[in-house]
């Protein structure tokens, strides 16, 4: 017993048991429950650090308890698991703060913390696993934690929201449940290894493995909002603005693409997935998910719910990062887990600061809001310009790294479906920043909160800031080390260089 | 001083009960202080078995020192501790919630009751004859028809007669088929029975009606007409344990029979059985999903889980003595689960004063506690993980797919799926908005954490698996050696 068994176990405990006592914390005792919640996140920054630093020094974490006689519980801090870990623990540290303002007053605040920390408990679990049954295993807890937050308005159309979100998450955990257990009945193994684990497997069951990648992406594809698969998205955003930004950002979309990454390289191993012939496929998905979601968000006036569909197009920026099966492009994929995480989370935090300042909703009513809230729309410019994939702004680093990845795999049409996208993206956004900094106030704002010589409340105002200057200084400082892209050319590593 | 290696805690699991039952219906007064130290005690006597069937790998015991095929024989293995365990654990929730549940007349009558009923319980777990078996079935059902009666009233009397003539058709049936096999063999011990069945058309009609007999008891489908009512109707307590432990003693006494006698002789039956029990997974959800009142949408999910429990029978054959512990595992993770859910289910009826799930908001969000304890119990029925359910259901679903069932694998995820609408759509009232105003509490705190506690069990069970199944191999009651 040392330091590597007990450190993932401790990223583990350090959100679930806090989330544990604030179930039990009665709704007035807000100074314990807004220092167990900073402290438990603080806490979890600190021993994901230690273990980035293990990691980069060839310390190896890994805790196994047994499920059934031959199959573990197995939680391991590989290079990529930390990448999403890491990503997790510090945006979880500023969306509670977020929160924390955000909810400020309303009631049912300690349900909503508990289960905010089961969400985050959650998201590292299923990064830290280290084979396909824990993933599951912290998949479906994933879902069960994030119904309640998705429902916590109790609005008739928050309901219906969660509703909707049950029955695509419920069926896809099924369908990966289904795959999972056939895979391992083909296998007998279900572990995660760098270039996966079944190029040995009967060349007679080839057909099976191709169906179980299929049913494996369909389950992960309902929550990374791959095309078809996106309904639940869009409705998902009457959730409020943290939660939104949590689920957009950090939590069940990237939960997906992460399992998308994990399948195809450390199951099926990028070799024999395209010698399977799946990766293929799985790009034109991904490249009409890019599209589809572009063009649905051209056509949305409530902000969040644009906000929504061009999650639905960046998140399989990820898919399309890891299919295009090149060292460049899964570089450009994976290190737009973190960068879309940091520019998404700015918009959305961005757009909760309008509903909770001026009750501002749609993108109509944006008028002149530059002037009012300057702090925020900055940040909400940066984000935009990540989003198009501007220079200096991280989403260029990402779409730089795609689009070369597929010109080196041959698949030069994909720069015309960056580049449409990139268009698209545009269209939906600049629009937005014209009107804020440009345009008068067409009146006066729908539902205005006074907040003195501030803009909003400090709580409001500090994360959106923090994470768009983070945005900004990732693309910046993209060359540097120990930055996003540094840290996922050393994943990439392991999975090309044999 | 006897060293603890020498107490019978076998014999103690029967004799303590029912001396505490006498000991009730004596003395009134006594009967919670009663009820409440011998579930402690037996909950004692359950972990010092478990130690003595560790060290001693059987537990054999010729009551009174006769042998067996002349004198009563009691007979334990690690199936045997699995049911006993379940029922203690079951047991110490029941007699938790059930101090606060009852006024002092009906008291009176429930606690010798119960006690009786844990007895006869643990003597049909600790039997080894088809006739002990019968007597103990046969306790077990009268009590639980007393039970049933106990609030009075036009429903509860109606519901008892459902449960009173099932339970006596199926006891009878299975005493037919006893007497044909005595008749026919010369005995009752099923070792000895085991030796010297043959394929004959005696054998047949016998296993027949001892089958339906059970399988009746059991609520398989279609023979599970009865159980909703029944189960609906009964106080929350009795539905409890109706639902997690009685079905379970019937199913138990099937797989004994299955295991030693049927398994031989029939594939074709196993089938049936499995298609049975499909059926029943997708009828009893599609009837949970529909029911307006919450009792009887529990009741009507475990008409479907009892279905995943037969699922397994074709697979056996072929998977062997891991597809027995998930089942086991699955028997296990039930009983728990959804005697969590009637207890929860029971606290929500009682402080909404109704149990119209379309009404029950207010009382779901002044009920945490409870809310949470049915949530909870509904994660392990869904068979999501971490949960004994999952596991259980992982264990079949493996074998299914393994084997190329891909019928029944598809139906046991049509029934998660199915079993979390229904589970969701009780839950999805915690989170509207509700008008009421603050009231006070009125439910007894132990009656909530009765079923909390039993519920949060049923979902650590995800993580006890390989040592459960340790203790489940103890006695091969499987066959095919310990996993």
């Amino acid at each position: 017993m040392n330091e590597s068994v007990w450190l993932p176990l401790l990223v583990i405990a350090s959100s679930l048991i806090p989330g544990v006592i604030i179930f039990a914390l009665a709704e007035r005792r807000v100074k314990l429950r807004t220092t167990l919640n900073l402290c438990g996140a603080l806490l979890k920054m600190a021993l994901v650090g230690a273990m980035l630093w293990g990691v980069y020094h060839g310390q190896h974490y890994e805790v196994r308890l047994a499920l059934l006689p031959q199959l573990e519980l197995v939680l391991r801090a590989d290079a990529l698991s930390l990448l999403f870990v890491t990503l997790s623990s510090v945006l979880w540290l500023v969306t509670t703060v977020y929160a924390i303002g955000y909810l400020e007053g309303s009631p049912n605040r300690s349900r909503f913390f508990g289960f905010f920390s089961l969400c985050v408990t959650a998201t590292v679990g299923l990064a830290l696993a280290g084979n396909l049954i824990t993933f599951l295993i912290f998949y479906e807890l994933l879902t069960l934690a994030t119904y309640p937050l998705i429902m916590h308005r109790g609005t008739e159309a928050s309901r219906r929201a969660g509703k909707i979100y049950l029955r695509y998450t419920m069926a896809g955990g099924a369908l990966l449940l289904v795959a999972i257990i056939w895979l391992y009945t083909l296998s007998g193994t279900l572990e995660f290894t760098p270039q996966g684990f079944l190029d040995g497997i009967d060349e007679q069951h080839h057909p099976a493995l191709i169906i179980i990648f299929v049913l494996l992406i369909a389950g992960l594809g309902v929550k990374a909002a791959l095309v078809p698969l996106h309904g639940w998205l869009p409705e998902a955003m009457v959730a409020p603005a943290p939660v939104s930004a949590l689920l957009h950002a950090v939590a069940v979309v990237k939960a997906g693409a992460f399992g998308i990454i994990r399948v195809v390289y450390d199951v099926f191993g990028v070799d024999f997935a395209t010698l399977l012939g799946v990766t293929g496929p799985l790009v034109i998905v991904a490249a009409i998910t890019i599209v589809y979601g572009s063009l649905r968000a051209l056509f949305q006036d409530d902000l969040k719910r644009r906000l929504a569909y061009s999650t639905v197009s960046q998140v399989a920026y990820i898919t399309l990062g890891v299919a295009i099966a090149g060292p460049i492009a899964a570089v450009g994929g994976m290190v737009h887990l973190v960068h879309q995480g940091l520019m998404k989370i700015t918009l959305f935090f961005c757009a909760g600061n309008l509903a909770e300042t001026l009750g501002i909703h749609k993108v109509s009513e944006m008028n002149g809001v530059g002037r009012r809230m300057p702090w925020t729309m900055a940040a909400f410019t940066v984000g935009v310009f990540g989003m198009i994939g501007a220079p200096p702004v991280a989403g260029f680093i990402s779409k730089w790294y795609l689009g070369m990845g597929a010109l080196e795999m041959d698949q030069g049409w994909l720069i015309l479906v960056l580049a449409a996208s990139s268009l698209l993206n545009a269209a939906y956004f600049l629009p937005i920043l014209y009107a804020a900094w440009f345009c008068e106030p067409s009146g006066p704002w729908p539902e205005e909160r006074n907040f003195g010589r501030k803009e909003t409340a400090w709580a409001l105002l500090l994360p959106p800031v923090v994470t768009a200057l983070l945005a900004l200084a990732v693309g910046l400082l993209a060359l540097a080390p120990f930055t996003p892209l540094a840290w996922v050319e050393f994943v990439v590593q392991r999975e090309f260089v044999p | 001083m006897v060293p603890s290696s020498e107490i019978p805690w076998g014999a103690l699991l029967i004799l303590l009960p029912l001396a505490a039952a006498i000991l009730c219906f004596v003395w009134p007064k006594l009967a919670v202080v009663t009820g409440v130290v011998t579930m402690l005690l037996l909950t004692l006597a359950v972990g010092g078995f478990a130690w003595q069937l560790q060290r001693e790998g059987l537990y054999q015991h010729a009551v009174g020192g006769w042998e067996t095929p002349l004198g009563i024989g009691l007979y334990g293995d690690g199936l045997s501790l699995l049911m006993l365990a379940m029922t203690v654990l079951v047991g110490l929730a029941i007699t938790l919630y059930a101090r606060s549940y009852f006024n002092q007349k009906q008291a009176r009558v429930f606690w010798p009751l119960w006690l009786l009923l844990l007895a006869a319980l643990n003597a049909l777990f600790l039997s080894a004859d088809i006739f002990n078996l019968y007597i103990t079935l046969e306790m077990v059902g009268l009590a639980a028809v007393a039970l049933v009666a106990l609030k009075g009233g036009r429903d509860a009397l109606n519901g008892a007669m459902r449960y009173l003539l099932a339970t006596l058709l199926g006891s009878l049936t299975y005493l037919l088929g006893v007497a044909l096999l005595y008749h026919s063999y010369g005995t009752v011990d099923l070792v000895l029975l085991a030796e010297r069945i043959d394929n004959s058309p005696v054998v047949w009609a016998a296993l027949g009606l001892m089958g339906a007999g059970l399988l009746l008891k059991t609520a398989l489908f279609p023979l599970h007409f009865w159980l909703p009512a029944a189960h609906a109707s009964a106080p929350a307590p009795i539905s409890a344990l109706l639902s997690a432990l009685l079905v379970k003693a019937s199913f138990y006494i099937f797989l004994r029979l299955w295991l030693v006698l049927f398994a031989p002789l029939g594939g074709d039956v196993a089938l049936l059985l499995g298609l049975l029990g499909a059926v029943a997974i997708l009828w009893g959800s599609w009837q949970a999903l529909r029911q307006t009142r919450l009792k009887l949408l529990v009741a009507y999910s475990t008409v479907a889980q009892i279905g995943y429990l037969f699922v397994a029978f074709p697979l056996a054959a072929a998977a062997g003595a891991m597809l027995w512990n998930g089942v086991s595992y699955l028997m296990l993770s039930h009983a728990l689960a959804k005697a969590a859910m009637f207890l929860a289910a029971g606290n929500l009826l009682l402080f909404g004063g109704h149990d119209r799930i379309a009404e029950l908001d207010r009382a779901v969000q002044r009920l945490p506690i409870s809310t949470a304890a049915f949530a909870l119990a509904g994660v392990s029925i869904m068979g999501v993980p971490p949960s004994g359910g999952f596991i259980g259901k992982w264990l079949l679903l493996e074998a299914a797919i393994e084997q190329g069932y891909w019928l029944l694998a598809a139906v046991m995820v049509v029934g998660g799926l199915l079993a979390s609408a229904y589970i969701f759509k009780v839950v999805g009232y915690a989170f509207t908005r509700s008008t009421a105003t603050p009231e006070p509490q009125s439910i007894p705190m132990g009656m909530e954490w009765a079923a909390l506690l039993l519920a949060i069990a049923s979902i650590l069970l995800g993580f006890t698996a390989p040592w459960v199944f340790a203790l489940l191999g103890i006695g091969d009651p499987f066959g095919g050696g310990a996993p």
